[in-house]
């Protein structure tokens, strides 16, 4: 175990050192939702059923953008090797990864998805749940993240690789989250979604960790 | 599930379920027969056989391009073999956890910038399933490069990289040792200090093999020589 959580610890530290890879994402959320009631206006009766899904869908691109480096680094400067050496389970080490890239990026990206949900018009309440709905949704936008990022590791500006295999991974998350978001927001009972929501965030966060390692063992060649 | 990327074929009959840390006082044993890698639709070199005995050090020789490097990656379980087989004879041998009995210095260093060399260090031994070396300073101080053990290692010139590769080597004791041109980038008294851990690595019964184009700068050196690549 403890070499899962050297893992763990190390990607975390990664994340935000050196001038905040982590803090990229967070910048897109802020910088993305900002903008939306420039081309929507402001009025409350359009942005309150909107503001959260608008939320959700920039929290997924934002959680998209982190993942090109996540074992692509690892490639380039060997640390691969080191990790497919290791007596401990590569699915374990991806999930690690995993779980250290969902408490450096996600849950700071669905704190401030619900403060930005806020500023559109969502009561604080509310945002409160739509933030917590965000930090459940990130782990599904990461456990499918990782397919992608794996499969792309080999390739360099692999990008536009991530983005498509991933999107398609991340049209039922969306489509849950934002009607429990939804739901939110305008006090309806939202139950029904945030348990689907809930289920494929679970999934997502126990296969993904296992298709990500067969594909790596793929790039080691 | 795991079982189906067995890039390696090991000797299951001598496999023993103690931990592989404990058992660097084993001695290893190489045999490679046959061996063909390619990469993509290149053959990088093929029909390779030899067998290498505990307390050896193998000058792995060769022009660019012959495969060393990749020879090496078949041999820590990271290239597939098109055909034959490399087998380890040694306790501590498992498919997918050869760093539980090899040291490999490829020549991707391992390095984060953005961390220490003491950070690198009590990685690679937890990642390897080893108690972090309890004092990461003295072995940094060992190799030359104590006055850098806790600022980022992107300040780090070529040579002193290599120089926290050569701590690895000392940080957990392994019987194997897999090392890619150890020699590269390393000033004079670098290679003395490569020359001098391979001698004490021998002398305790260890196996290391070298890809190098240089002198490793110790006696009774076995060269295993790979051939010009056919066009």
């Amino acid at each position: 175990m403890s070499a899962l959580g050297a893992v763990f610890r190390r990607d975390l530290r990664l994340a935000w050192a050196g001038g905040g890879g982590a803090a990229m994402p967070l910048a897109f959320l802020a910088g993305a939702t900002t903008l939306l009631p420039f081309a929507l206006g402001s009025e409350r009766d359009v942005l309150e059923p909107l503001g959260a899904p608008l939320v959700w869908i920039t929290l997924a691109l934002a959680v998209l953008t982190s993942l090109e480096r996540l074992f692509r680094a690892d490639v380039e400067d060997g640390t691969l090797d080191q990790l497919l050496m290791a007596p401990v389970p590569l699915e374990a080490i991806a999930a690690a990864k995993g779980a250290a890239l969902w408490v450096a990026n996600g849950l700071p990206l669905a704190a401030a998805g619900g403060l930005l949900a806020l500023m559109l018009q969502v009561p604080p309440a509310a945002a409160v749940l739509v933030g917590l709905s965000l930090a459940i949704g990130a782990m599904a936008f990461i456990g499918f993240g990782l397919v992608g990022a794996a499969v792309a590791a080999g390739v360099s500006r692999g990008g536009l690789l991530v983005a498509l295999i991933v999107l398609p991974f991340y049209a039922p998350p969306v489509i849950f989250g934002a009607a429990t978001a939804q739901a939110m927001a305008m006090g309806e009972p939202f139950v029904g979604p945030l348990a689907l929501l809930a289920g494929i965030s679970l999934g997502a966060a126990a296969l993904g960790p296992i298709a990500a390692a067969a594909a790596l063992r793929v790039q080691a060649d | 599930m795991f079982a189906t990327h067995r890039r390696v074929i090991l000797d299951t009959a001598l496999a023993d379920p103690a931990p592989a840390a404990s058992t660097d006082s084993e001695a290893p044993r190489l045999e490679v027969t046959g061996l063909a890698v390619m990469r993509g639709e290149f053959v990088v070199f093929a029909g390779l056989s030899f067998t290498t005995q505990a307390g050896e050090v193998i000058a792995l020789t060769g022009p660019n391009g012959s495969g060393k490097t990749t020879l090496l990656r078949a041999l820590a379980g990271l290239a597939r073999p098109a055909a034959g087989a490399v087998h380890w004879h040694h306790p501590g041998a498992r498919p997918d956890t050869e760093g539980a009995f090899m040291h490999f210095l490829g020549h991707r260093d391992q390095i984060k910038p953005a961390l220490t060399a003491r950070a690198h260090l009590v990685f690679a031994a937890s990642i390897a399933g080893d108690r972090a070396p309890p004092d990461p300073a003295a072995l940094l101080q060992a190799v030359g490069i104590g006055r850098l053990a806790d600022i980022p290692t992107s300040v780090m010139s070529a040579g002193q990289r290599r120089r926290l590769g050569l701590a690895r080597l000392m940080a957990a004791p392994r019987p194997v040792w897999l090392l890619d041109e150890p020699t590269a980038a390393l000033d004079t008294r670098g290679r003395a200090l490569v020359a001098d851990l391979l001698e004490r690595h021998r002398r305790a019964g260890g196996l290391a093999i070298c890809a190098t184009h240089e002198d490793l700068g110790i006696g009774g050196v076995r060269r295993v020589e790979l051939p010009e690549r056919a066009p």
